[in-house]
């Protein structure tokens, strides 16, 4: 059910039960065994790469060209980098909306469909709250709280169907994906509509007063400081709490955790509930502090592009924000990349793709290099 | 014609099954197929953008829509053979290579389909069926496409070939326990290779209905979500090619209801009708999955259902 990291560590461990002490410091050999879950991403990145630019000569561009612009446009200058930074924003949020679900097992990419809902919710409750001049602080916590509490429900059903009644959270949670698309459609183009506004179907703007803020200092608004805090929160939580360690035991053996009486249910809705609320807080920061309304454009794609994130990061949250900075540059290039190489918009997402199927084909070469084992390889069976 | 509203979007709805359900038939016959040899494929979703966006072009650029259909079924293939051969290597996980998949192909299709959006391609042609009445809403429902009536008789072959060849026991060994299929000497991953890529291609075919029969044009925004739909449906028809069929028509008739209702003038909840698909699939996944025991007649290596 599970691909996450934890359950691969354990047929080495009892092929070979006392191997691990044999040489060296514990720290050594963690070091040597980790080296290995950062090594082979990096490989897969550049062998993704390495096709992408076969692909670019194949079809007459130069890679070089593309390396220069992506750079530039996304990492190069002070305004691009900040570009970058907010962007990575959404990516983090709905990363973390697949990695918390991964460390239980669940492959959940729901994130869009919370981050589009949270974004509505937050856009609907403004609408009274902003007519009724509520104070601005209020009114962000209110809308804030609204976008996490619609997005944990969205996912958290995927995990509640998932324990109650055995449906595929894969399947489901995209499914509720479209249709949070199509709810938040219906009322954007019918009762919500901002009828003034005759070009795009939107809810009322929120207004200049209400949206949040940059970080002092930069362009790069609030989302990326609230997404880095909670990679850490998350982390913590994951790690080093009862409740992480219960959803992580979980996730490594069903049949385990249920023996010794885990709570495995609310285990698995606790996690899809937090995923949601993260991918849901996405939606409030793209609301507040960029779109200031609710309309179609909630629906970029942040939410696919966070799979990847999180899988590139082996649902590490901390490894989230640097992957999400790396992968918002090239969101933020595709800009560029488009008018100066006449390349079609989509050329970020064929790179995406390709990283993605490159990276899940290298978990096959975890565990076949000698060099990552604690004992230097002596217990190779 | 006056008709009554009810018979009116009756008909409608009898039409628009037929022409939605045609790609929902091939993709489920796919994956049907590759799931009854113990893998899923969720990129299915991916290879049907794909496939509609090379079956547009193809048509474009020769002027036959059925080469374009075959260019999609190949396009879909490469697909399938990707996704079967990455997941033979040990250790990867069939449902995640199936969502980078999934975004791989939309990315391609999106990638080399800018230039088609304007252009007009031939079509395919349509059977005239309705010949007998002088209803005109009638005669336009019963306007089939001759893919509808080729996916017919695919899911019939295939069921057949299942139950009573050769083939179809190697196919369902692997399925059920690919332990025992290896101690009689087949080998598993090529068994999943071929039904992988026999499923890319029918799913490549589903999209060359998309884009020349109905709606009949290439966009970026042609398919949302009908191949992974699929996939759940397959599910639903306990993995019975012939209950495929069934199911892609109920899907399509769910499908059909929003414009159905719009032709006698209900735009009320045009989103919400749009959003029927999804929530009767959702619906019928709640009602059919179970958390105590794994689905009927499920193949035993499949990972996706328990």
């Amino acid at each position: 059910v599970s691909n996450a990291p934890l359950a691969t560590d354990a047929p080495r461990n009892i092929v070979s039960p006392f191997a691990a002490p044999a040489t060296g410091s514990d720290f050594a050999a963690r070091l040597r065994v980790n080296s290995e879950y950062i090594v082979i991403p990096l490989f897969a990145l550049l062998i993704a790469a390495a096709l992408f630019a076969l692909f670019l000569l194949a079809i007459g561009k130069s890679p070089v060209d593309f390396v220069a612009y992506v750079w530039r446009g996304g990492f190069g200058t002070a305004f691009s980098l900040q570009n970058s930074l907010q962007r990575s924003a959404p990516l983090i949020l709905t990363a973390l909306a697949v990695a918390v679900p991964a460390r239980i097992g669940l492959i959940m990419i729901g994130g869009e469909g919370a981050l589009v809902l949270g974004g509505f919710a937050a856009a609907a409750l403004a609408i009274p709250l902003v007519s009724g001049h509520a104070p601005v602080t209020l009114t962000l916590i209110l809308m804030a709280v609204s976008s996490m509490i619609v997005g944990g429900l969205w996912v958290g059903v995927s995990g509640l169907l998932r324990y109650a009644r055995g449906v595929n959270e894969t399947i489901s949670s995209l499914l509720l994906t479209y249709i949070g698309i199509a709810i938040m459609n219906f009322f954007v183009e019918g009762s919500l509509r901002d009828v003034s506004n005759p070009n795009k179907p939107s809810t009322m703007p929120i207004g200049e007063a209400y949206m949040v803020g940059k970080i002092p200092g930069t362009q790069v608004h609030w989302g990326f400081a609230y997404g880095v805090i909670l990679c850490v929160a998350l982390y913590v939580l994951m790690t080093r709490t009862t409740f992480g360690f219960a959803a992580r035991v979980t996730g490594g053996n069903l049949r385990a955790a249920l023996a010794q009486g885990l709570p495995v249910g609310r285990l698995i809705v606790a996690c899809s509930a937090i995923a949601g609320a993260c991918a849901g807080l996405a939606g409030f920061f793209e609301v507040t502090a960029i779109q200031g309304r609710a309309n179609a454009s909630l629906a970029a794609g942040y939410g696919f592009t966070g799979i990847l994130v999180s899988f590139l990061a082996r649902h590490n949250p901390l490894v989230i924000p640097p992957v999400a900075i790396l992968l918002g540059g090239l969101v933020a290039s595709g800009g560029l990349i488009q008018r100066r190489m006449d390349l079609p918009d989509a050329t970020v997402l064929v790179l995406q793709g390709l990283i993605f199927v490159v990276l899940l084909t290298s978990e096959t070469l975890y565990g076949r290099f000698a060099v990552f084992r604690p004992t230097g390889g002596r217990d190779r069976t | 014609m006056n008709e009554p509203a009810v018979l009116t979007v009756l008909i409608a709805m009898l039409g628009g099954a037929i022409r939605v359900s045609t790609p929902f038939m091939f993709v489920s016959l796919g994956e049907c197929l590759t799931e009854k040899s113990g893998r899923v494929n969720l990129g299915l979703e991916g290879t049907l953008v794909l496939g509609a966006m090379v079956a547009y072009a193809a048509s474009y650029h020769t002027g036959n829509p059925w080469i374009g259909v075959l260019a999609a079924g190949v396009a879909g293939s490469v697909l399938g053979a990707m996704h079967g051969s990455i997941c033979g290597l040990p250790r990867v996980n069939d449902v995640a290579v199936g969502i980078a998949m999934m975004l791989f192909g939309v990315g391609v299709a999106f990638f080399f389909g800018k230039p088609y959006i304007q252009p007009q391609a031939p079509r395919l042609g349509s059977i005239p069926l309705g010949f007998w009445s002088d209803s005109a809403s009638l005669k336009s429902a019963l306007q089939v496409n001759p893919l509808f009536f080729i996916g017919i008789a695919l899911a019939l072959a295939i069921a057949w070939a299942l139950r009573n060849t050769r083939w179809g026991l190697v196919v369902r060994t692997v399925g059920d326990s690919a332990a025992s299929a290896r101690a009689i000497g087949i080998s598993v991953n090529f068994v999943r290779l071929m039904t992988t890529t026999i499923g890319g291609f029918l799913a490549g075919v589903g999209g060359a209905f998309l884009s020349l029969s109905y709606p009949g044009s290439w966009n970026q925004g042609l398919s949302s979500g009908q191949g992974l739909m699929a996939v759940a449906l397959v599910i639903f028809s306990r993995w019975d090619p012939l209950r495929c069929i069934a199911a892609a028509l109920l899907f399509g008739a769910a499908g059909a209801i929003g414009p159905s209702l719009q032709s006698i003038g209900i735009t009320q909840g045009y989103y919400f009708f749009n959003a029927a698909p999804y929530i009767l699939t959702l619906g019928i996944m709640i009602a059919t999955s179970s958390a105590k025991h794994s689905a009927r007649d499920m193949p035993g290596e499949l990972s996706i259902a328990k």
